[in-house]
């Protein structure tokens, strides 16, 4: 890197286009410089999304998750099950013809991490709340060929042989209120207690259904007991279903 | 091998001035096309800025010229579709289903409409070829549960069966008869079920009386099944939860429940005629009632 001995004839008059070799030479500097570029398109593609007022638009029906759905949503994270289904129905006809109305920012505001996935072996679940029934979701959950043959979908039998695990989901509450899920301290105390009735046709659910406005309430796998696989049909079953769709008008700024 | 140039080969262009360890760099023009390209995206991105939604501001970003959006696209997309098929779906909603066979016009547009919407919503439980599942009917062969004309088809997809969500939903419930029935009178009934298929009576036989006591209410006396309840008709040998006698154990113990969502809230009425005539014409479908 020396200066040739036989040009010493080197401009004198230092433009700003020659500064730039200052930062070629030095490379902290010139890592410094990338970052600050990287930083300043990554400022202006990001940024504006915090503040700007449409990013979510409000819609009615959207409530956070029930402490057994929440608990199901977990169970969704756990099994990998983002790594061949989307949550996300594109604004697309074919799509929106397939799986129902197209999805809506304010539908995945309380998904902590959201669930949108990039990659469809399976079908988008963002709608399936509500399009099958219990038992079908019991059976294609324990053996997905027993009802869909040709499904590459593997088994999550041993689901609905594993009991829920119960003593944390208060926390698991909380830690969502830490991220901005408008959890109350109500709903957090009685998490136990409505994790439990919600899979209980006779129990009392008054406070439950006054927490979580229209939550399912029924033995999802038809086992008395409170297992994994209660949580997880709970869970499927509520997908797409919040939003009231006869009161909403569509913002045709996005 | 190539030939490389030799050191005092060096062509004829100036240098940048930069000279590392004796290495110059050269200062040759980029390629013509390369930079007509930069140009050209240059150029592209300010027009498309001006035309198509770009910029965040504050409230929101830039609309653009042409007011394009992707909800108003895809919008616009189901209504040219809807427009081009608003006739052929009024006339099927508005005809008589029974009398669908003798427009051939329609029936053409409700098969193929009712096919497309069975692959969509009705391939995951009945399959995509319809034969079925254990708990899930087929619906290619002429039994049927709830009736086999257009009009019970297109009513069962419409309201569902057994769900909590349509009050209009086709009901009726198996008993557990484990709550009933000891274990030898159940193994007594399975066994007397099993040989009905085989042409065995219904009331004699060491179950006939079991069968006369607990199931004739709802199969009937001849076991022919009762179509006003969706009780099952036992004498053919179809077994929509499986024939061997722990499947027949299992649901006379535990009482079946088998479960269709409505319809009419995901499918628009001619949809539902459409599918519901999709399948009455798989093989099954019954002939319509004489008017």
């Amino acid at each position: 890197m020396t200066q040739d001995s036989k040009t010493p004839e080197k401009p004198k008059r230092r433009t700003l286009l020659d500064r730039h070799a200052t930062l070629e030479r030095n490379a902290t500097l010139l890592l410094v410089g990338s970052f600050l570029v990287v930083t300043i398109g990554g400022i202006v593609e990001i940024a504006p999304l915090f503040w700007l007022e449409n990013t979510i638009e409000e819609v009615e029906g959207m409530r956070p998750y029930t402490p057994l759905e929440l608990a199901g949503r977990d169970i969704y994270v756990r099994e990998g099950c983002y790594v061949c289904h989307s949550q996300m129905i594109r604004p697309m006809r074919d799509e929106v013809e397939r799986y129902g109305h197209y999805s809506l920012a304010a539908e995945s505001m309380y998904d902590h991490p959201f669930q949108w996935g990039s990659k469809r072996t399976g079908p988008d679940v963002a709608r399936v709340g509500g399009r099958y029934s219990d038992e079908w979701h019991y059976d294609h959950l324990s053996d997905p060929q027993s009802v869909v043959p040709e499904s590459v979908m593997p088994k999550y039998d041993y689901l609905a042989r594993t009991k829920l695990e119960v003593t944390h989901i208060g926390d698991l509450l909380e830690t969502h209120a830490m991220v901005g899920v408008p959890y109350t301290d109500d709903m957090i105390a009685n998490a136990r207690a409505d994790m439990r009735v919600q899979v209980d046709p006779w129990g009392d659910t008054d406070g439950l259904l006054e927490r979580y406005p229209g939550a399912q309430v029924r033995d999802f796998d038809r086992n008395p007991e409170l297992t994994e696989m209660d949580a997880l049909i709970a869970y499927l079953q509520m997908l797409g279903t919040l939003v009231d769709f006869s009161t909403f008008i569509a913002d045709d700024s996005r | 091998m190539t030939k490389h140039p030799k050191p005092d080969d060096k062509p004829q262009v100036e240098t940048t001035g930069h000279s590392w360890d004796g290495i110059e760099e050269l200062n040759n023009p980029l390629p013509r096309w390369w930079l007509w390209t930069l140009y050209g995206t240059i150029v592209f991105a300010v027009i498309y800025v001006i035309l198509y939604p770009a910029w965040p501001m504050v409230n929101g970003a830039t609309k653009g010229v042409l007011g394009w959006s992707t909800r108003a696209d895809v919008q616009m997309h189901i209504e040219q579709v809807d427009a081009s098929q608003t006739e052929m779906r009024a006339s099927l909603t508005q005809t008589d289903l029974g009398a669908l066979d003798r427009n051939p016009e329609l029936m053409e547009f409700a098969m193929n409409a009712g096919a497309a919407v069975f692959r969509t919503n009705c391939s995951q439980c009945h399959g995509s070829g319809a034969g079925g599942a254990v708990g899930y009917p087929n619906l290619l062969d002429d039994d049927w549960l709830w009736g086999g004309m257009v009009e019970d088809i297109a009513y069962t997809v419409r309201h569902g069966i057994r769900n909590e969500d349509d009050p209009d939903a086709r009901y009726s419930q198996m008993p557990a008869f484990g709550e009933m029935l000891d274990r030898d009178q159940i193994a007594t009934l399975v066994a007397h079920v099993r040989s009905l298929p085989d042409g065995a009576d219904p009331l004699s036989g060491p179950g006939g009386q079991l069968f006369a006591d607990n199931c004739t209410s709802c199969h009937g006396d001849d076991a022919r099944g009762d179509r006003t309840q969706g009780a099952p008709n036992l004498t053919d040998a179809i077994w929509l939860y499986g024939d061997s006698p722990e499947q027949v154990t299992r649901i006379i113990t535990r009482g079946p429940f088998g479960v269709m969502p409505p319809w009419n809230t995901r499918l628009s009425e001619a949809e539902i005629r459409a599918v519901a005539a999709y399948v009455h014409g798989l093989g099954g479908g019954e002939p319509n009632a004489a008017p």
